[in-house]
């Protein structure tokens, strides 16, 4: 390997990053072709990974098409939609005797969609840009983080959602213009505001509701049917399948029948958008506050983007059309621009994409509670992040020690109406007299949307400690001991892995020993070595199937060292060609 | 002056918006946290720190109060929420009068009204009024900067904040 790396060896490529968009419903991954991004795709040959987990009889979890294939068999220990409570992290979800956290199952299908790239690519897959939605809050935020590294995959952004729609819409569409990006998905709303300039995607304002999407409709009618049974259904789950189905039927036909053993309803569109309007009017409140908070009425937005399975529902369309007055793009599926976006953002940050740029936006208020239980705002909702802002603090009492900040988000005064983030603790102060502590925290909010804390003490210029315990998230030893490698059937995935890497490595030294056929130095090579040449490929070809790692390895080595004089007479060709200014 | 330094900018108050936007742009190309997604942890964090400085450059200076705000604390002001509570001389009488209406509807009588929404209409014009003053202030204080020009600028903006929370009482009340 080493002697061919000399010569042909690739340069050092960085690592690859992809795309994924973690949905509630469903979930895909995305990475930059020479063209633009792509779908990876599934395991089963499909595009989409559904958000879904399952616990085996054996006691393993398995997630996406799977799992899905398990919702009505085994209804009790399987799991949709457990985006919707990432906001209660360390609280566990029940499946079946055990208990699963929410960034637990969202590792799960993570893992799915890294293993679908891993097998795509035929090399390891550690690095990704995962999509979240604009709206969720910094707890939401750090959970999807957490589920990354329970995963094993080092997410380098998070991105919102509807703002990476905008990235793969409005790639060299437009020079400038404003637009705004309605995004109703399974489980959450959002809507943001974007300012586009020569490849700069400003975000002006961003709104939302993380508990309002398309399930909520399916548990509308749900109840509804099941008033209709007489309040018991033998299977509750094919009941909400058939929902489903009808509520699909009815973005494309008139009419609907649920049809459920043996149950059966028809519905028509007029019924159906009369049930759920006061649902899709929930997102109409939001969208006049983003309005607002961006500065702008109606007619200023140039093009309205849509986003998410839900905008598929006529009612959705023509409601947002009515609110801005344009005729909305629905050129990309709903379903994948968001995935498509978050691979061109992984574009950016590898440099493969130049010349975009996203500046994104805080969508909550951040606040530390201050006496009498009021909250004082330091960043501001819609800030461009990073954003930061400082704050001195002193102590009350003669040699105190310790002064604990409780950090908030949200937009009201009073604390019990927002939300807490966390405690922060600064710790080992200089014990002095009441008030004559300075030390300056400073609360910073990354690109990711997450807040950071700093402190400094201004008396003696030094670092201050500080503790975080977060008030719903999860603990840095409790997400530590819930990566998935650590469970017993990683042994098995790594030895896999092992086999995989060791074959692509197999693959470019055959690779190179042809191209090296080419060469005038294989003509003028003694037949002796030419034979073990051939002898050393030909054991390493029986070791490449086998499923050992090591063993491939020795072969490999093997035909290193027969190669030995081939490859250093290659060199001495290619010395005495650039000796003579041609090239080889 | 930090966010002056950030944006390449001098410390001035009067500041062209559509300037300030394309160094803002310029300068985010250059300091994002994305141009260093590769870089090592030192470089990283050292541009999440610059960016961040840059975002809040461009929030504070491309309001023309905060941009205020900042030069004032900057050159040693105290901008707190000194002077917010005493009632600026020259607006007694207003004050008085507007008080004397708010009272009256209180007291549930809804001939207030009108004089509320009279008075409503005088504060948001005088609020229109100062910002052409802020300009010739601002003006005054690029030429020859230094303390002395700001104090007016101070008092001004002390003024602004009076009339803004008198107005949002106002707007509270008639739109109940």
């Amino acid at each position: 390997m080493g002697t061919f790396q000399i010569d042909f060896g690739d340069s050092a490529k960085p690592d690859r990053i992809i795309g994924i968009d973690l949905g509630t419903t469903n979930s895909l991954a995305a990475f930059m072709d020479l063209t633009g991004p792509a779908i990876i795709p599934t395991a089963e040959g499909g595009r989409i990974v559904p958000s879904i987990v399952s616990l085996l009889e054996n006691g393993s979890i398995v997630a996406g098409e799977p799992a899905r294939a398990r919702l009505t068999t085994h209804p009790g220990t399987t799991l949709y939609s457990t985006k919707r409570f990432m906001d209660q992290a360390a609280t566990g979800l029940p499946l079946g005797g055990r208990t699963i956290t929410p960034p637990e199952a969202g590792a799960h299908i993570l893992l799915a969609l890294k293993n679908n790239a891993e097998a795509f690519f035929g090399e390891e897959v550690t690095k990704a840009v995962v999509t979240v939605p604009a709206y969720f809050n910094d707890a939401q935020r750090q959970a999807t983080k957490d589920a990354g590294r329970i995963a094993g995959l080092d997410i380098l952004r998070l991105v919102n959602e509807p703002t990476a729609a905008a990235l793969a819409y409005g790639l060299d569409k437009r020079k400038q213009g404003t637009i705004a990006v309605y995004d109703f998905g399974g489980g959450t709303f959002d809507i943001s505001i974007l300012k586009l300039q020569d490849g700069i995607f400003e975000v002006l304002a961003t709104n939302g509701d993380t508990h309002l999407g398309g399930d909520d409709i399916d548990q509308l009618l749900v109840a509804i049917a099941l008033e209709d049974m007489g309040g018991h259904c033998e299977n509750p789950e094919r009941l909400r399948q058939a929902i489903i189905a009808a509520k699909e039927q009815l973005s494309f036909q008139l009419t609907a029948t649920i049809e459920v053993d043996g149950y059966q309803r028809a519905i028509d569109r007029e019924q159906f958008n009369h049930l759920i309007n006061p649902i899709v009017e929930r997102t109409v409140g939001p969208c006049v506050q983003c309005l607002k908070d961006a500065k702008l009425t109606a007619q200023d937005i140039d093009e309205v983007v849509l986003v998410g399975g839900s905008t598929r529902i006529p009612l959705v369309r023509g409601t947002v059309e009515h609110l801005f007055r344009a005729k909305p793009h629905t050129e990309l599926n709903p379903d994948e621009v968001v995935a498509l976006g978050a691979a061109v953002q992984a574009g950016i940050l590898s440099g493969e994409v130049k010349d975009t740029l996203l500046l994104d936006v805080t969508p909550l208020s951040l606040g530390i509670e201050t006496m009498g239980g009021v909250v004082s705002k330091l960043i501001h909702r819609n800030s461009t992040i990073p954003a930061s802002e400082t704050e001195q603090f002193t102590t009350a009492v003669d040699g105190q020690k310790n002064v604990l900040i409780h950090v908030l988000q949200g937009e009201r005064e009073i604390v019990k109406d927002c939300r807490s983030l966390a405690r922060f603790e600064l710790k080992d102060i200089d014990p002095v007299s009441a008030g004559l502590a300075r030390i300056e925290v400073k609360f910073l909010i990354d690109a990711n949307g997450i807040l950071n804390v700093s402190a400094k003490d201004l008396r003696t210029g030094k670092e201050q400690s500080v503790e975080v315990k977060p008030s719903y998230g999860l603990t840095d030893e409790q997400v530590e001991a819930m990566i998935l490698s650590s469970l017993v059937n990683a042994e098995a995935d790594i030895r896999e892995r092992q086999v995989r890497e060791a074959r692509v490595e197999a693959d470019r030294i055959i690779a190179a020993l042809e191209s090296a056929k080419l060469n005038e130095a294989w003509a003028n090579l003694p037949a002796d070595d030419k034979q073990a040449i051939h002898l050393a490929h030909n054991e390493l070809l029986l070791a490449y199937h086998s499923d050992d790692h090591r063993l491939i390895h020795t072969y490999m080595e093997k035909l290193d060292k027969a190669s030995l004089t081939l490859a250093e007479n290659m060199m001495n060709t290619a010395v005495r060609g650039a000796l003579k200014g041609t090239k080889i | 002056m930090d966010y002056y330094r950030v944006l390449g900018l001098d410390p001035k108050l009067q500041l062209d918006l559509n300037e300030l936007q394309q160094l803002f742009y310029a300068r985010s190309r250059q300091l994002h946290p994305d141009r260093f997604a590769r870089a090592e942890a030192s470089v990283r964090d050292a541009a999440l720190i610059e960016s961040s400085l840059l975002n809040d450059a461009y929030r504070t200076l491309r309001d023309p109060l905060a941009r205020a705000e900042y030069i004032l604390k900057e050159n040693g002001f105290d901008i707190g929420l000194q002077g917010t509570k005493d009632v600026p001389p020259e607006l007694l009488e207003e004050v008085f009068d507007l008080n004397m209406a708010l009272e009256e509807l209180k007291a549930g009588d809804e001939s207030a009204r009108p004089q509320l929404s009279a008075a409503r209409d005088n504060f948001e014009a005088m609020l229109a009024k100062s910002s052409a003053e802020l300009d010739g202030l601002f003006a005054e204080y690029d030429q020859h900067p230094g303390p002395e020009p700001l104090k007016p600028i101070r008092a001004l903006l002390n003024r602004r904040r009076y009339i803004q929370n008198l107005l949002r009482d106002v707007h509270g009340y008639l739109s109940n």
